[in-house]
């Protein structure tokens, strides 16, 4: 909401509040950007026509249930990543977090190295090193992989939430007696995930992203699936079709967690529980690698 | 530990390999990012969703699968690029996409006065945004850029799966000439650490240099 | 953030519709339609039920499984393709490994478990287990058998072009100057074009398969790897492929096992003699890579020095 209104006035900022002239102007303009569009995609539909990548030949596999079941094993098998890696990121990032709040200092430095080590990776570069260094399976290199560089990401999202929880919460959690668990427990972390439930999705949503490389270490996900229908010959090698169709499903998958997200935060902005907690944008962060969100 | 003595030259081309394709991917980021955001603040609409739709489809893509349209649908129309281009372009527009986001957020930064001060002095949308807004507005997004180029350099090991020269890939070519795999990975990650804390350590500086006190 | 929320729901629906078409198995049952000459039945092999290898780990860890676990090519059509709608495996390679795991005692119709692995990932899943052995266009070479073993060779390709059945001036890598001739990027194929005949216009696309559908719509002149994986493709559409020229290198063909597996290694070159004696090899042949008309050659000379 907040985002939206100043958008607005930020625009309006920069340009008056069109006149009749500049109004029909901008109609002008608007007409010439949708015609410029509408001529490209013309142009590539016709394209493709040509090709007879929308003949009905191209498309008949996607008809066949044997097909239909080999490109949702590969979605099933995805989302399997997908779940491990979210529940198994959000586990390492509690546990990191709790690392770095921690009072005792070698705790604190070994978490601090572990969560800026596994940032600042390629994400692809431990996935690669687990599966070929320590000669693990695909699935469980690629959950490893997902873990370790989310739950690093996941575990300063936690920590910045919690330290930014207003002090007085805090102080008065003590001042009732008690102790540091109960008031970590009851009373930080509840507002802090609160505030940070967006960021978390947001990452979850890198998370599901990032489950595609498993295709680069033969993980049967769902872009294998779709490979192996487009380099079919049987099926007279239907490329465009299946980037269509994988594409739309995998985007579609990835928006709808993306909205989940802004929903949750539009309704945590309205709501009065979290204003204790000043929520950072996930983009304004110091320039260290790995910042949630971005990838 | 005499992997990388006895292959300098092969690290070397595979480092050379990573930094050049950060490098131009960041400059087509950069590129096609700032122009997203000039649309998505455009008082046309048109272009204004445009700028969205580019940023939603791309922000919400996986970056495998923009590699994996890209190699497997663009040959279809008679295209075939560089393997290296290919990943440029792959890596470019899917990085522009949060550049876009990085500069729109840096633009509300900039106060109102600033764009009515110019506007009173007779300046049209282009000259208020390009000489008077963006200028101000990239004092403030040096950070988040540099979060986003070093997420960039880091994404570029994709690139090697897809049979481009870069530094992830070299582990292969150890591998077949025998050599622990251990140091070979060992010294891959020493390298990604150098690209990402360099660009980091030059993103501080420029902050240090132009950034806006917090 | 209005518009984002539309789409958002739109992809959605379009996506859950997606899911909903398969999960209510509206499809048609079976599979597409296949192209090119049928294949005749499959040859049944002999399964040597008595066979024991204690000295292999790979072979013992499989027995008590119940199932060998062969990693195979997925998509060269004639050598290691699966069919994507039922799944079932077939190709010359397939056959090869089928014969191999009956001669280990294992039933090649239930005992056989296939693992599709693309041909980075070969030396990893050779090392990390992920399968027992490995059969599909595996040439042996120096830099392969630091990391792992090899059994065979079973057959010897070599690279060749394909070109359009009306092609007459394309007879050989000689006569393409100026033409386009396409490749798998990075693969030993295209270096030996470019570095060989430059005067050919070399072409780099990710797989085969894009080359060949390239091929067929005009846009490069030619395909050039090892002819095993050309005459399958040429076996889909012989009315409109053809295979030429004389084989302009040397790649032989093993059978990949673990390196420290020697005893694997030499049981399978012990079996891949006895197929090659009683008939097996060249009716698996017949049925695969013989559907392209090019009669079965020799075998080649099985290299013992590979497992000595």
């Amino acid at each position: 909401m907040t985002a939206h209104r100043s958008s607005r006035t930020s625009a309006s900022a920069l340009y008056d509040i069109p006149g009749p002239r500049a109004r029909a102007r901008h109609v002008g303009y608007g007409v010439a950007t949708a015609l410029a569009l509408a001529a490209l995609v013309a142009w590539v539909l016709h394209l493709l026509v040509d090709m007879g990548q929308f003949s009905s030949v191209k498309w008949r596999p996607f008809l066949y249930e044997g097909i239909q079941e080999l490109l949702l094993r590969g979605l099933g098998n995805t989302l399997k990543a997908f779940a491990l890696a979210a529940v198994l990121s959000l586990a390492l990032g509690a546990v990191l977090a709790a690392g770095r709040l921690s009072e005792h200092a070698p705790v604190r430095w070994v978490s601090t190295l572990l969560v800026e080590f596994f940032r600042a990776m390629p994400v692809l570069v431990m996935i690669f090193f687990i599966f070929v260094a320590l000669e693990v399976q695909p699935l469980p290199a690629l959950v490893a992989g997902l873990t370790l560089y989310n739950g690093s990401v996941l575990a300063e999202v936690f920590r910045t939430g919690v330290t930014s929880v207003d002090r007085g919460q805090r102080e008065a959690a003590y001042a009732l007696g008690l102790r540091k668990t109960q008031v970590m427990v009851h009373v930080l972390v509840p507002q802090a995930v609160r505030a940070m439930l967006p960021t978390i999705i947001s990452q979850l949503v890198v998370a599901l992203k990032d489950t595609s490389l498993g295709f680069l270490i033969t993980y049967q996900e769902f872009l294998h699936a779709g490979r192996l229908i487009a380099v079919n010959m049987d099926y007279t090698m239907p490329f465009i079709p299946v980037v269509i169709v994988v594409s739309a499903i995998y985007i579609g998958m990835c928006m709808l967690l993306s909205w989940f997200a802004t929903w949750v935060a539009r309704r945590e902005r309205r709501s009065v529980k979290t204003e204790a907690v000043a929520v950072a944008p996930p983009e304004a962060g110091s320039t260290m690698p790995g910042a949630p969100g971005v990838r | 530990m005499n992997v990388l003595t006895d292959n300098f030259s092969l690290y070397g081309e595979g480092f050379l390999g990573t930094i050049r394709l950060t490098v131009y991917s960041s400059l087509l980021a950069l590129a096609l990012g700032v122009l997203m955001a000039a649309f998505r603040v455009a008082p046309v609409g048109a272009l204004r969703s445009v700028g969205t739709v580019w940023v939603t489809v791309l922000r919400n893509t996986p970056l495998t699968l923009l590699f994996f349209a890209m190699l497997l649908g663009l040959p279809r129309f008679g295209v075939a690029l560089p393997f290296e281009l290919f990943a440029v372009l792959a890596l470019g527009c899917y990085t522009s996409s949060f550049i876009c986001e990085a500069v729109r957020s840096g633009i509300n930064t900039v106060p109102v006065g600033q764009g009515e001060a110019a506007r009173s002095l007779g300046m049209n949308f282009g000259q208020t945004l390009g000489a008077v807004v963006l200028p101000q507005a990239f004092r403030t997004v040096i950070p988040p850029i540099g979060s986003t180029l070093i997420a960039l350099a880091k994404n570029s090991a994709i690139a090697g799966s897809f049979s481009v020269t870069e530094l992830l890939s070299t582990y292969k070519t150890l591998n077949e000439n025998g050599y622990s795999v251990l140091w070979s990975f060992l010294w891959i990650a020493l390298g990604y650490l150098i690209l990402t804390l360099a660009i980091s350590a030059l993103f501080h500086a420029m902050e240090r240099r132009w950034g806006v006190a917090r | 953030m209005r518009l984002r929320f539309r789409s958002g729901a739109l992809l959605c629906a379009l996506a859950l519709s997606a899911a909903a078409l398969g999960a209510t198995g509206c499809g048609r049952s079976g599979s597409p339609p296949l192209r090119g000459p049928r294949p005749g039945e499959p040859p049944r092999y002999a399964v040597d039920s008595r066979f024991s290898l204690p000295s292999s780990p790979t072979w013992r860890a499989a027995r008590e499984r119940g199932r060998l676990t062969i990693g195979v090519k997925e998509d060269q059509p004639g050598m290691g393709e699966m069919n994507p709608a039922t799944g079932a495996y077939s190709g010359f390679d397939i056959e090869i490994a089928r014969m191999l795991a009956a001669s280990l005692g294992f039933d090649p119709r239930r005992d056989i478990r296939y693992r599709p692995i693309a041909s980075a990932n070969r030396e990893t899943a050779l090392q990390n287990g992920q399968v027992d052995y490995y059969v599909g266009t595996y040439t042996i070479n120096e830099g392969r058998k630091k990391l792992v073993g090899f059994a065979g060779p079973y057959y010897t390709a070599g690279q060749k072009l394909l070109v359009r059945r009306g092609e007459r001036d394309i007879t050989g890598p000689r006569n393409l100057a100026g033409r386009k001739v396409c490749s798998a990027v990075g693969s030993t194929p295209l270096q030996r074009i470019e570095a060989d005949y430059p005067e050919a216009d070399a072409v780099a696309y990710d797989s085969y398969a894009i080359c060949v559908d390239n091929l067929l719509n005009d846009q490069v002149d030619a395909v050039t790897t090892d002819d095993t994986i050309l005459l399958g493709y040429a076996a889909k559409d012989p009315g409109k492929l053809k295979v030429v020229g004389r084989a302009f290198s040397d790649e032989p063909y093993g059978v990949g096992v673990p390196k420290s597996d020697k005893a694997l290694a030499r049981a399978l070159d012990t079996a891949l003699a006895a197929r090659e004696r009683n008939g097996d090899w060249k009716r698996a042949y017949d049925v695969t890579l013989g559907l392209s008309g090019v009669p079965a050659p020799e075998p080649p000379r099985i290299d013992r020095s590979l497992t000595s």
